[in-house]
């Protein structure tokens, strides 16, 4: 079973703050993905690969030399605040 | 006669012969922009300043007598989850509301170099979570045919807008069906490439191993055309491959006899709507008048793809979302005391409901002890899926299917319903699980609402479906039957 102690744990690994009532909801939301997980127990999967990616091809490997990247300004640019060329963030030490 | 109901084929043509200029053409689509968007909002950003300066130097280019591109002066959308340097792209959310990205996806590179004309960033379900169009920040999409119902999605705008003569050719986004799925509920042909085919530099990711830019258009020839220009090995996305290049113009034409096609019975023992099945089993006939050597097989483990998908698609989504952080770009909350309060408002003020589901629902498979359990499994059965695909392509050229168990749905109907929506996905994930390719083309109306033909292909054999699909439109009503 999952309780709301997991949901509230899921939610902050999560960085997301939800209402009771949401977190009720999502009690029963993992419930469900329980009963998709057991449908899936059928299914013999002994020495079966897992399939991360389905590429088939090699990826091909490029030269590894120095190309220009975006400039300081336009990766600021969409920053919400920033101060003498830099993310601006709030103290994280005393 | 008006422009805008044209193919793609034809405006280029009467631009290339000077029977109109790109201004005028374009002139032409944004009237109509103005004329539908109040009633089906398919655009997020409409960019008509851009889109006459980019018609004024096509003008030039023929005045000059100098080459054209493939796509000269056709009116293009595009999804608003592909980068586009300078435009607003805002991957239908609060969190991207004011994003003015500093470069250019690659598709839109190729768009731009073959001298297309991109009118504007089409609508969707935010950041492609959805299967309606309805959990855009920026308003429901409605479907042109029938304004009470959705368009479906996540690529409803682009799927909306081609359907309403807005645009001739747009770009969508499929990662569990979201460009044939829309393409369906408008009646319009929806491509989603093999995976690797196109790349991906520059579309916002939702589930990396499943994500795949493609196209629609008003016919298949339009939408092959589009295909065309956006394939190829880029540098910048590692998962893109280097093939060899096809002319699927050129070889659209051949005919389909003794094409092998196969019709999986377990597609049809899922609960759908029986006119839909009907019609569906009625376009499959018309593959066996054509010639193709139609046979039943059996799919034993396309049940399973659903929770696969569900799971695996999920996990995928909650790693990714965390880039949205509220520092480097995108909403910051005006309230917070610590940084991990900035984090936490910041991300629970800017993502809609389905978005903070999905995370959460990917970060539970995710956690504790659940990745043996639940995320290793299903990339294991993902491995038997694709496995199983695999063998049916060495025996038949393509399987049949319907696109989407239903018919459009009225806006509101399903939404509050997660469950019924995904499960509606149940015939489109099987390709992106086993990462071939896949369309959908109208294959009948009931009630004045389109039905879709999925047809889905081996690994890089755009070709066999392209070449089916056409030959399915000419048998059927002709190439401007959908028009």
């Amino acid at each position: 079973m999952v309780s709301k102690e997991d949901v509230k744990y899921i939610a902050e690994l999560c960085k997301l703050k939800f209402s009771e009532e949401e977190l009720e909801e999502f009690t029963a939301e993992f419930c469900r993905i329980i009963g998709f997980v057991e449908l899936l127990k059928e299914v013999d999967t002994e020495g079966v690969e897992a399939t991360y990616h389905v590429s088939p091809k090699i990826q091909p490997l490029r030269e590894d030399k120095v190309e220009p990247s975006l400039s300081r300004e336009k990766v600021l640019q969409n920053a919400p605040e920033e101060q003498y060329g830099y993310f601006k963030l709030p103290r994280i030490m005393d | 006669m008006d422009i805008t109901k044209g193919t793609a084929m034809e405006m280029r043509e009467r631009i290339i012969n000077k029977e109109i200029s790109a201004r005028e053409l374009v002139k032409a689509h944004m009237d109509r922009i103005e004329e539908m968007e109040g009633k089906i909002n398919a655009f997020i950003t409409v960019t008509k300043e851009e889109a006459f300066k980019k018609a004024d130097l096509i003008d030039a280019k023929i005045k000059n007598g100098e080459d054209l591109g493939a796509l000269a002066g056709i009116p293009i959308g595009i999804k608003d989850n592909i980068i586009t340097e300078g435009i607003r792209t805002s991957c239908g959310s609060k969190m991207l509301e004011n994003f003015i990205p500093p470069y250019e996806a690659t598709v839109v590179d190729k768009i731009n170099k073959e001298d297309g004309i991109i009118l504007g960033k089409t609508n969707m379900d935010e950041f492609a979570m959805g299967s309606s169009t309805e959990t855009s920040y920026f308003g429901t999409t409605k479907n042109p045919l029938d304004l009470e119902r959705v368009p479906g999605g996540s690529s409803g705008g682009s799927a909306a807008a081609v359907k309403s003569n807005e645009v001739a050719l747009s770009l969508g986004s499929d990662t569990g069906g979201s460009v044939r799925q829309p393409a369906s509920f408008c009646g319009v042909v929806g491509i989603k490439p093999s995976y690797g085919l196109v790349s991906r530099y520059g579309l916002v990711s939702l589930a990396n191993s499943f994500d795949q830019i493609g196209v629609m258009g008003r016919n298949v020839k339009d939408a092959a055309l589009m295909l065309q220009v956006i394939v190829g090995h880029d540098a910048k996305d590692s998962t893109s491959t280097d093939m060899e290049r096809i002319n699927y113009l050129d070889d659209l034409n051949e005919d389909i006899r003794d094409m092998k096609i196969a019709v999986p019975k377990e597609f049809f023992e899922i609960d759908m709507d029986n006119r839909v099945r009907e019609n569906v089993e009625k376009a499959i006939k018309v593959f066996e008048e054509l010639g193709g050597k139609v046979e039943e097989i059996s799919l034993p483990n396309s049940k399973y793809g659903l929770p696969t998908y569900y799971i695996l698609s999920t996990a995928e989504i909650s790693s990714n979302m965390s880039r949205f952080d509220g520092i480097r770009y995108g909403y910051r909350a005006k309230e917070y005391n610590s940084l991990d309060e900035l984090y936490m408002n910041s991300r629970s003020e800017a993502f809609g409901k389905e978005v903070k589901r999905r995370i959460m629902v990917g970060t539970y498979a995710l956690s504790r002890d659940h990745t043996e359990d639940y995320y290793k499994k299903a990339l294991k059965v993902r491995t038997l899926i694709k496995n199983e695909l695999d063998e049916a392509f060495k025996k038949y050229d393509i399987i049949l299917s319907p696109t989407s168990p239903h018919l459009p749905f009225k806006i509101g109907e399903r939404i509050n319903d997660p469950v019924n929506m995904y499960k509606a996905d149940c015939f489109t994930i099987l390709a992106n699980l086993a990462g071939i390719c896949a369309l959908s083309i109208p294959c009948g109306y009931i009630e004045g609402l389109p039905v879709g033909l999925q047809i889905m292909g081996d690994r890089y054999k755009e070709i066999d479906i392209l070449k089916a699909a056409y030959a399915f439109e000419l048998a059927t009503g002709g190439v401007n039957n959908a028009l």
